[in-house]
């Protein structure tokens, strides 16, 4: 029951929508259906199964909103909760920045949903993580990882005739494997909307090689070194750039998108010249929902080109106080790069710093966007285009902005987390201290 | 400061709906059937939590209201040990049906897991307790409290905020009812009612014309507590360079000193980098104590069970074991305590249904102790369940986390000004900022809310672009002084995320004003 299809999905809103006396009234309806399984110490720890579905209803009278959900819906519950959002809306406090219901809008077909996904089993489950497991058991290794998949639904509706649907499947895995001293430890993480793209037995695999290679690490000075970050690194730093891109806080003056003197950076030429980001529902390797919340259409968005801000999101509310068109923050961002493996990059190096991933990234200073964290699961010395050892962590205080700056050389892209990221070799990188910790 | 994703905490309700309750004799049967059900599956043992989840959300920005929002979620979440291995299903379908399918599904799980299964689950003994409650001591159920009374409240801080110079004002209540039932094949029938608070705010200030902005944000803390905390009672106030509280928080108060703070921060000169003898705030410490020594000694890291995620701990069982490891120096005693009246871990009985208590982690320096559940007290000798044992919600399955644990305050008189008199170099930090720390517990990062620089015993003025970094055991052997009983207080998240799917657990930390000898302290400044 919690997997609606479209028609289904569009039966109950229209219902919803014929029972509302507001002056608008949106309704939302969304349905999940996943399960886990959470392991450490080469064993299962967790894992569970989970399932929901419910409807919200938004009526509005004026300026002034009210919303109530409910999980049943036979006739009486769907015009109970009209009635309720309808009597909260007459209670509430009148929003100045409300923005009436947009009209029908038309989207292009998501390629979220996959069948194979959708159909995982606990059993399914068990089998995968018990390839990751052989791997770890047959190298005397320990592994810790997480399974977890989901089939969801969402479909949204509204008084002037708004209509959008979205079905999706995700399947994701990460695991960890260390050594038996606790001397070296190895990461892999990835998600995919196909099950037949997710390998356990091939990711466990890279695990295992980084935990024995990482062990017995040498500690060098911390400083200022060229490094190679692989798309999960890169992605690790990169993700938390594009909240910047929101042009309201630009305008207000507390982004780093801001200008001195007032306006924003939008045109600046801010990044490296080899820098291109834009996002894209469509892309084949990383399909999303292609629309947002309230219903915007959501499309192929050029953010950065050859290193100048192109774009900025700006809310419904945002974009009619300034007199442009609204435009939603993509989801599916892709870094463009060249043709280089990884490997290219590391062989192109004659000193460097490869990094496998970063850890416990938070914000430092919003002005610059300067953040601090540390590298985890893999750090290695690279000296004329070769890993010569492995490095004991470092603490790093770098900005995304600066180190879009100091771009020598960008990967193929690979589908990291919500991107598409390519490994990305940077000079200058600033690493404050070291770490003890593997 | 964002209005949370509501989705993630539930689904919108009416306010007045908040104050229905389900009675305990329909939780009893309906947790009945789930104990029943998976027994018939095969289950050797079960646990039911029905759980319903209220929150309350009012976020204001300068003159308007940005939302308010109630939501509520309700369901069951049903764990079993099958064929020595756990499964977990839950649904927020509570019907007759809906339980049995899920006791099902629990049960399939464990048996599918059972086949890739290594050791089988041992738990710690526990007896049953029947029929029993617990409630958060509180004076004012938020709940009743009336939206506007709230908003009306939001709005004259705001107001303050921008009469001293704000630029910008965002400012939150965040209320949290917990109402949770437990069953188990144990023979307990627990009915709780938690209450936790969070009012905050962050004010910003921008400077146009240099292009600079900074923020400051309020000095409350999360609590365990109802709607009197909002209520400011004269002893329950700190003096000093700020005002600072304990149970009872004056937001009015500590948003004017906040607008002047940011205006302050605009123009106060950048540290000079080195080292420095810090005197840390409650206000600021909470944090630093929850990630250096809430997380490290946390038994499921140490054991390697969040290795995947949170990471592990360098406080491995040999250093536990050699009962001398030096954490701390002498001067650090700390307690994990879920018992705290007002604080945010604070509960009658955990979420395996053990009975909370208070123990000591660190004493005199040394660490004797972790945080422990039912399955791992076996690995460190212990006979029962020390209690830690925690789900986010209904749907979401219990698993370790940490009590509140605080530092406890010194043993002799000590004042935080007789405190400051005595550094020559140093520099005096309120509220907490930026952190970040290593899988292991090592090394951290800290920044804070407002740096007051102290030359020879005396405050001069306030610093920017400060953040220390440090080892965890160098900075807690480098403790020298803490303030005694009378500067005392918690401090606290709503928001520990930790475990995959990531749950979020709200802790409290204690401490009185502390002092760190010859801290390193960066410049975070860059030009971009």
């Amino acid at each position: 029951m919690a997997i609606l299809s479209k028609e289904e999905a569009q039966a109950i809103l229209k219902k919803v929508i014929s029972f509302s006396k507001a002056d608008a009234c949106e309704v939302s309806l969304s349905g999940s259906d996943g399960g886990n399984i959470r392991y450490a110490r080469n064993a299962v720890s967790t894992a569970g199964q989970i399932s929901v579905m419910s409807l919200g209803v938004s009526s509005t009278f004026g300026k002034k909103t009210g919303t109530a959900t409910i999980n049943e819906f036979d006739d009486a519950s769907l015009q109970k909760v009209v009635q309720r959002a309808e009597e909260l809306a007459k209670l509430a406090p009148e929003n100045p920045e409300y923005m009436p219901p947009l009209g029908p809008q038309t989207y292009s077909e998501s390629t979220t949903f996959n069948q194979p996904t959708a159909a995982m089993t606990p059993d399914t489950r068990a089998e995968m993580v018990g390839k990751s497991l052989s791997v770890s058991k047959a190298a005397n290794l320990e592994a810790a990882g997480f399974l977890e998949n989901s089939t969801g639904f969402n479909a949204i509706m509204n008084s002037k005739g708004l209509f959008a649907y979205n079905k999706g499947t995700d399947v994701s895995f990460s695991v960890t494997v260390r050594n038996q001293e606790g001397t070296g430890s190895g990461y892999v993480d990835q998600s995919f909307n196909d099950l037949n793209k997710m390998d356990t037995l091939a990711l466990s695999k890279i695990a295992a090689s980084k935990a024995t290679k990482s062990a017995a690490a040498k500690a060098i000075e911390p400083g200022k070194y060229t490094v190679i970050l692989e798309p999960l690194a890169a992605s690790d730093i990169i993700g938390n750039m594009f909240r910047g891109f929101d042009a309201r806080s630009a305008d207000e003056g507390r982004s780093f998108m801001s200008k001195k003197g007032g306006g924003t950076r939008l045109g600046e030429q801010l990044f490296s010249e080899n820098v291109n980001i834009y996002s894209d529902p469509l892309n084949p390797e990383l399909p999303s929902s292609t629309w947002d919340g309230d219903g915007l259409p959501i499309k192929r968005t050029q953010w950065v080109e050859n290193g100048v801000v192109k774009n900025l999101a700006y809310s419904r509310y945002w974009a009619a106080q300034k007199g442009v068109q609204p435009l939603a923050m993509g989801r599916s961002i892709v870094i463009e790069g060249g043709n280089q493996s990884l490997e290219d990059l590391i062989k192109g190096t004659e000193k460097g710093i490869l990094v496998t991933r970063f850890w416990y990234i938070r914000s430092v200073d919003p002005q610059t966007l300067l953040l601090t964290g540390l590298t985890r699961d893999g750090t290695f010395y690279i000296e004329n285009g070769e890993i010569k050892f492995p490095l004991k962590n470092f603490r790093f205080n770098e900005s995304p902005v600066i180190m879009l700056n100091n771009v020598e050389a960008l990967g193929k892209p690979v589908r990291t987390g919500s991107g598409m990221i390519p490994p990305m070799k940077i000079r200058d990188f600033t690493f404050t201290s070291l770490s003890d910790a593997v | 400061m964002f209005l949370p994703n509501l989705a993630a905490y539930g689904t919108p309700i009416d306010p007045l709906q908040a104050l229905d309750r389900v009675d305990p004799k329909v939780k009893k049967e309906l947790a009945d059937i789930a104990l029943n059900a998976a027994k018939s599956k095969g289950a050797s043992y079960t646990d039911v939590r029905i759980g319903r989840y209220l929150n309350q959300f009012v976020a204001t920005r300068e003159k308007r209201v940005q939302g308010v929002a109630n939501t509520e979620s309700y369901g069951i979440g049903i764990r079993v040990i099958a064929n020595g291995c756990w499964g977990f299903a839950a649904t927020n379908n509570v019907t007759r049906d809906g339980i049995a399918k899920a006791a099902e599904q629990a049960v399939a799980v464990a048996k599918a897991n059972a086949k890739i299964q290594g050791e089988p689950v041992k738990l710690a003994p526990q007896k049953g307790y029947g029929e029993v409650s617990w409630k958060t001591p509180l004076e004012i159920n938020a709940f009743e409290v009336p939206v506007k009374e709230k908003v009306d409240l939001l709005l004259n801080v705001n107001d303050i905020a921008l009469q001293n110079g704000a630029s910008f004002v965002n400012s939150v209540i965040f209320a949290v009812n917990e109402q949770k039932y437990f069953a188990s094949t144990d023979g307990s029938y627990i009915d709780q009612d938690v209450h936790r608070i969070y009012p905050s705010f962050t004010v910003t200030r921008i400077d146009r014309a240099s292009g600079k902005f900074q923020t400051r944000s309020s000095l409350s803390s999360p609590m365990g507590m109802g709607y009197e905390y909002m209520h400011p009672k004269a002893e329950e106030k700190v003096a000093g360079i700020l005002p600072r509280y304990k149970a009872r928080y004056d937001i009015l108060e500590d948003v004017k000193f906040a607008a002047l703070n940011a205006a302050e921060k605009v123009k106060a000169k950048t540290v000079e980098p080195g080292k420095y003898d810090l005197v840390l705030d409650p206000s600021h410490l909470w944090l630093t104590i929850h990630e250096s020594v809430g997380h490290p000694t946390e038994l499921d890291r140490v054991l390697g069970y969040e290795a995947n995620y949170a990471g592990t701990s360098f406080l491995t069982l040999d250093k536990w074991q050699s009962k001398k490891f030096q954490f701390g120096s002498n001067k650090v005693n700390v307690v994990a305590d879920k018992t705290q009246v007002g604080s945010l871990g604070a509960v009658g009985y955990d979420d395996e249904g053990v009975k909370c208590k208070k123990w000591d982690i660190i004493k005199d320096g040394v660490l004797v102790n972790y945080q422990a559940i039912r399955d791992q007290a076996h690995i460190i000798g212990l006979e029962e369940s020390q209690g830690c044992c925690y789900a986010q919600g209904w749907d979401d399955v219990q698993f370790q986390r940490m009590p509140n644990v605080s530092l406890q305050p010194g043993k002799e008189k000590l004042s935080v000004d007789d405190m400051i008199k005595d550094v020559e170099k140093g520099i005096y930090i309120n509220g907490n900022g930026s952190f970040s720390i290593d899988q292991q517990r090592y090394n951290f990062q800290f920044g804070g809310q407002t740096f007051h620089e102290i030359k020879n015993g005396k405050i001069v003025g306030m610093l920017n672009d400060v953040a220390y970094q440090a080892n965890t055991q160098e900075f807690w052997n480098s403790c020298t002084a803490v303030c005694d009983a009378s500067d005392y207080r918690l401090g606290g998240s709503f928001n520990d995320g930790k475990g995959q799917p990531s749950q979020s657990s709200a802790v409290s930390h204690g401490s009185a004003t502390t002092r760190f000898n010859g801290i390193n302290v960066i410049n975070t400044a860059r030009k971009i």
